[in-house]
């Protein structure tokens, strides 16, 4: 059982991956979060000044399973086409440092108390950090809706924020899932059945390629930095070792090691700030990337409905053709070739205006992350730097 | 083999011969292990049908060894060269005879001088002699030009397939050496190969005895004139192609080859005769009288040569380059003992053990604590040896370097050392004489695993009651130190290696944020992606630099301290040591007493005297003894306190250092991303 509340640092909290207006007028957080074993409940806040809510504030708990379901909803429902969905939040994942404890429980003999203690912080503090990620993105997922205008009105998402039981979605079952596994297939052959249409638009033309472009980039650069993060997690335990081994040769050597102790004491503080290091850096750079990856991959998905539409209005033409052909059913055919122009008009002209915000956003997201990160890079050396420095002073000076 | 079995209950010509061997057994151990520096054993193994390796070089290199220094050999050996060209028509006739006659003289003069002559000795009866004169007339061949070799190969080959007719003659001439050579292995630790070095001495035998069977009237003479059958040498080649299979021979003198490399020039030769002999003599036990014909001989013999001479160069390199190790560790003294100011010498990484090796049997029974030497490192040489522009194996030499140098500073900042005329000679000199038994792999190697093991065991026995607290105290807190030396050496290592990773991951990163910047369509965003990925790639190159920091200052350190912890531990030990022989001494007074005092009482006057003798004389010992054992408790003390203010003082310094390099790669790092923020900034 782990419970945090995080009033204080909410604000550094929000927001990380997107610039949010916070004038909107419905304000979600997560202020609280509680850990059961597997499941974990977020308490969502939300305060709102729409009167399509019953009252202006109110908390709710869910669980991360409704939040698939409401991204299902989301998908499934054709007006949104020619938006783009808000990725879904990924499951939250606690294996690894719960296998990491596990791993730590029992190596304990092999450690002195003291390094173990100190492993076991570190490793809390880490668990700490995923869970705090974990709200953080989940909170992000409601941001979004709730500051696109369409969003914010989705019926789905309203009771979602209210309803003030359980939900009680259906878990999704093995037909289901494998139902979804198969729509994906379908989905990606589909995908390049519809390549061979002729793009009409340039402006979706370049998006596509751009985004598939930067969609291989930028899954590549998630794993490298995902991999560089964790190399750096094990540089700043490989110092807690080393200050532990130090601080037992300065406990047994009286005179000669005196100085050891305090070299010891700098491992420990150079540790704690490597370690503060990796984590701004997964926090800063590797969930940015992480986040623009999935964005684009709903962007993606948004062009492909498009696309789709727009070879379903090709059919039509292809339909009313020969309906005219044979003059049968003209009518009826003309009707659907209408329809499908007009679904295809809506969703390329809602898809431009989404996209363009999208680019403006990622534009703004990476920015201010690149910017953060670099700050806290320049912190975290210089603190270093002063205590390292400190460290060579006393050390000359005794 | 049945033949040699056969022979083997060796009949003892004379008990001179069998006194001598040994005494040369010990030399070849020596020498022959040079052979073998290292990691070359394992490359020679795959060539060698049979083990014979060790046994066999043993056999050889010790009476080479002198003849190798031997100016003349490559002159010799140029003449040599020629005889045997010319007389490749000639097949064993007498003109030849006498040109080849010509040479052998000086040629023999000199080499014969110090292990031939120890082998003259064997002159009782006529095969022996020109036994003992084979390996040094083999000699200057060698040295001289492995194109030499290679025909010398073929050389013996032929002899022995010309022996091969009259192979009933020298059944009773071989009788002997066989003998001989056997004593060796009986008496050395190799007690399962006498079979293989059989074929050796044999073989080597054969030769000479058939050119005394030919010209019985001089022998070294002999032995050239044999050189014209150099010729046939493609026709003797041809005797094993006709049985084995022609690869075979090929791909036999092509592992032969990579030996070469490694070895310096007497294994070499060694080396490429044994096998083919070895096969050939098998063979010929079975089939002795096989007629010979030798159509395409030509080729095969030529085949070898120029590729010999290739050889010859690399390893000329090869051995520079292992000369080149060396420390360059200018030395500026003020002190009056040294000839110059500044002094360089070129010495080998043996030459160091070398030193060290002397320094300990000379200091270490005083109880100084004689610093270790860096340790051998077979695998990182072989990889110098054999990936020449490795990155990795400059990093070795690198480090190696390093060690050497820091071994050398501890050498000569202990006062008591630093007198020591070997550390002078080392520093000063400008030729070393090759230091010996150094070799990880060798016999000597060997006995001293052994010795450290009985010297463990004794330590075990050893009781000793401690009339020293601060000794006791010490020792336990040394043993308790190193163990978390160790710890932490292997923590730090750890920690290079993750900085290791780490820096690859970045650049892979770095790569990959470029990638991402290229693909990018906002131009500013793209501008400061490209200058991340800049910037990740500045900082790669210093978690590199930083893992070499690491790794150099701290790692480093560690390591040294635990060696020298050992040389520590050992100044202990010494001092058990004395402790042991004074209580022993005791004891035996304590015996002696206890006999004069039953003589005294059973009345006998005549050994009273003796036995008053003896008390006298073990008292003068068991003072002596106690004195040294104070002595060498004083210099553990004093010792051990200057290692500990030493010690102090290298950590902190060492540590500084360490922290300053991490002070300025943090400076480096604050630079790097101080100079990447406005172009995050600039993003619009």
């Amino acid at each position: 059982m782990t419970s945090i509340s995080q009033d204080g640092d909410r604000d550094k909290l929000r927001s990380v991956s997107v610039d949010l207006n916070n004038d909107t007028p419905l304000l979600i957080d997560i202020p609280d979060a509680l850990c059961e074993r597997d499941k974990v409940k977020f308490t969502i806040h939300t305060k709102t000044t729409l009167n399509s809510f019953q009252k202006p504030d109110f908390s709710v708990s869910r669980q991360h399973e409704d939040f698939i379901w409401l991204h299902d909803t989301l998908v499934e429902t054709e007006d949104y086409a020619g938006l783009i969905i808000p990725p879904v939040p990924p499951k939250p994942d606690f294996e690894s440092p719960r296998e990491k404890m596990h791993k730590l429980g029992e190596g304990e003999a092999t450690m002195t108390k003291e390094e173990y203690t100190k492993m076991k912080q570190e490793l809390e503090a880490e668990y700490l950090a995923v869970f705090k990620k974990t709200v953080q993105v989940h909170e992000i997922f409601l941001q979004r809706l709730s500051s696109h205008p369409a969003f914010s009105k989705d019926r789905n998402f309203q009771i979602f924020l209210e309803y003030d039981q359980d939900l009680s979605v259906r878990r999704k079952n093995a037909k289901e899932m494998f139902g979804g596994f198969f729509k994906n297939m379908v989905k990606s052959a589909d995908e390049v059945l519809i390549s061979g249409v002729k793009e009409v638009d340039e402006f979706f033309e370049q998006e596509k390629t751009f985004l598939l472009d930067y969609f291989g980039k930028i899954k590549d650069a998630t794993a490298k930095a995902e991999k560089m993060t964790r190399s750096h997690k094990n540089l700043a335990d490989d110092y807690i070792h080393i200050s532990a081994t130090l601080t037992t040769i300065a406990a047994d050597d009286n005179e000669a090691f005196k100085s050891k102790a305090c070299i010891s004491n700098v491992c420990v503080c150079v540790q704690k700030l490597e370690a503060r290091v990796a984590s701004d850096q997964e926090l800063k750079l590797t969930e940015l990337f992480r986040y623009y990856m999935r964005d684009i991959q709903a962007a993606k998905d948004l062009l492909y409905r498009r696309a789709r539409a727009l070879a379903d209005y090709e059919n039509s033409n292809k339909a009313l053709d020969k309906a005219r052909l044979k003059s049968k059913d003209v009518g009826q055919a003309e009707e659907h070739q209408q329809q499908c122009l007009q679904k295809f008009d809506k969703l390329s002209e809602s898809g431009k205006k989404e996209l363009t915000s999208f680019k403006a956003r990622r534009v703004v997201a990476f920015r201010k992350n690149l910017i953060e990160m670099a700050e806290l890079e320049i912190k975290h050396a210089k603190s270093n730097m002063s205590l390292l420095h400190a460290c060579i002073e006393q050390l000359q000076s005794n | 083999m049945a033949a040699s079995s056969e022979r083997s209950p060796p009949p003892f010509p004379e008990l001179e011969d069998q006194e001598l061997e040994p005494e040369l057994e010990d030399e070849d151990s020596d020498e022959g292990a040079d052979i073998f520096t290292g990691s070359t054993l394992s490359s020679m193994d795959p060539p060698l049908p049979v083990s014979t390796s060790e046994p066999d070089k043993d056999i050889f290199s010790g009476p080479r060894a002198e003849p190798l220094n031997n100016p003349l050999s490559e002159t010799a050996a140029e003449q040599l060269k020629a005889v045997s060209g010319a007389s490749s028509k000639a097949k064993g006739d007498v003109p030849v005879e006498e040109a080849g006659s010509e040479e052998p003289d000086d040629l023999f003069s000199d080499p014969l001088g110090e292990s031939g002559a120890e082998l003259e000795t064997h002159t009782s009866n006529a095969p022996l002699l020109d036994f003992s004169e084979e390996p040094p007339k083999s000699d200057p061949i060698k040295k001289a030009a492995s194109s030499v070799a290679a025909e010398k190969k073929v050389l013996h080959t032929d002899l022995f397939g010309d022996g091969v007719d009259d192979d009933e003659d020298k059944d009773d001439l071989f009788k002997t050496p066989p003998g001989a050579m056997m004593k060796k292995p009986q008496a050395s630790l190799f007690r399962a190969e006498p079979d293989d070095i059989f074929p050796e001495a044999k073989t080597e035998a054969k030769p000479a005895t058939k050119a005394s069977a030919k010209q019985p009237n001089n022998a070294p003479t002999d032995l050239f004139t044999e050189e014209p059958f150099t010729v046939m040498p493609a026709a003797r080649a041809a005797v094993k192609p006709a049985a084995i299979p022609s690869a075979n021979t090929s791909s036999k003198t092509n592992g032969l080859h990579s030996d070469e490399e490694d070895l310096f020039a007497e294994a070499t030769v060694e080396l490429s005769l044994d096998s083919p002999r070895n096969d050939r003599r098998k063979r010929d036990a079975m089939k002795p009288s096989e007629p010979v014909p030798c159509p395409s001989t030509s080729t095969s013999s030529s085949k070898p040569q120029p590729k010999k001479l290739e050889e010859l160069e690399e390893e000329e390199k090869e051995d520079k380059f292992d000369l080149n190790i060396s420390v360059t560790n200018p030395e500026k003294t003020t002190l009056s003992m040294f000839r110059s100011k500044q002094l360089t010498v070129r010495r080998r990484f043996s030459d160091f053990l070398g030193l060290y090796e002397k320094l300990s049997e000379k200091h270490s029974p005083n109880g100084y604590i004689v610093p270790p030497a860096p340790e051998k490192s077979i695998l990182g040489m072989t990889k110098v040896k054999v990936g020449k522009e490795d990155l990795s194996s400059d990093e070795f030499v690198e480090r190696r370097r390093a060690a050497l140098e820091r071994y050398l500073q501890r050498v000569v900042s202990h006062p008591s050392l630093l007198q020591d005329p070997d550390v002078r000679e080392f520093l000063e000199k400008e030729e070393l004489p090759r230091a010996v038994s150094t070799q990880a792999l060798s016999g000597a190697g060997f006995l001293k695993m052994i010795n450290k093991a009985t010297d463990a065991v004794s330590k075990m026995t050893i009781k000793m009651n401690e009339s020293d607290v601060w000794f006791e105290e010490k020792l336990q807190e040394v043993e308790s130190e190193d163990q978390q030396l160790r710890k932490l050496h292997g923590m730090v290592e750890s920690l290079v290696n993750h900085r290791k990773e780490l820096s690859v991951n970045t650049a892979v990163f770095a790569k990959s944020v470029a990638m991402l910047g290229s693909s990018e369509d906002n131009t500013a965003l793209s501008r400061a992606l490209s200058q991340l990925a800049e910037v990740e790639d500045r900082i790669e190159q210093l978690h590199q630099d930083q893992a070499a920091n690491d790794f150099f200052i701290f790692a480093e350190l560690l390591a040294d301290y635990i060696r020298l912890l050992g040389a520590v531990r050992a100044c202990f030990d010494q001092r058990m040591k004395a402790w042991q022989r004074w209580q022993d001494g005791q004891n035996m007074l304590q015996k002696k007493r206890e006999a004069e005092a039953k003589l005294l009482w059973a009345n006998k006057p005549e050994k009273l005297q003796q036995a008053k003798d003896e008390i006298g004389e073990w008292e003068g010992r068991v003072s002596q003894y106690e004195r040294d054992f104070d002595r060498v408790s004083a210099t553990v003390r004093k010792e051990v306190m200057r290692f500990e203010k030493e010690k102090t003082r290298d950590f902190k310094k060492q540590i500084i250092k360490y922290l300053q390099s991490l002070l300025h790669s943090e400076q480096q790092l604050i630079k790097y991303w101080e100079a990447f923020l406005p172009e995050a900034k600039a993003i619009a």
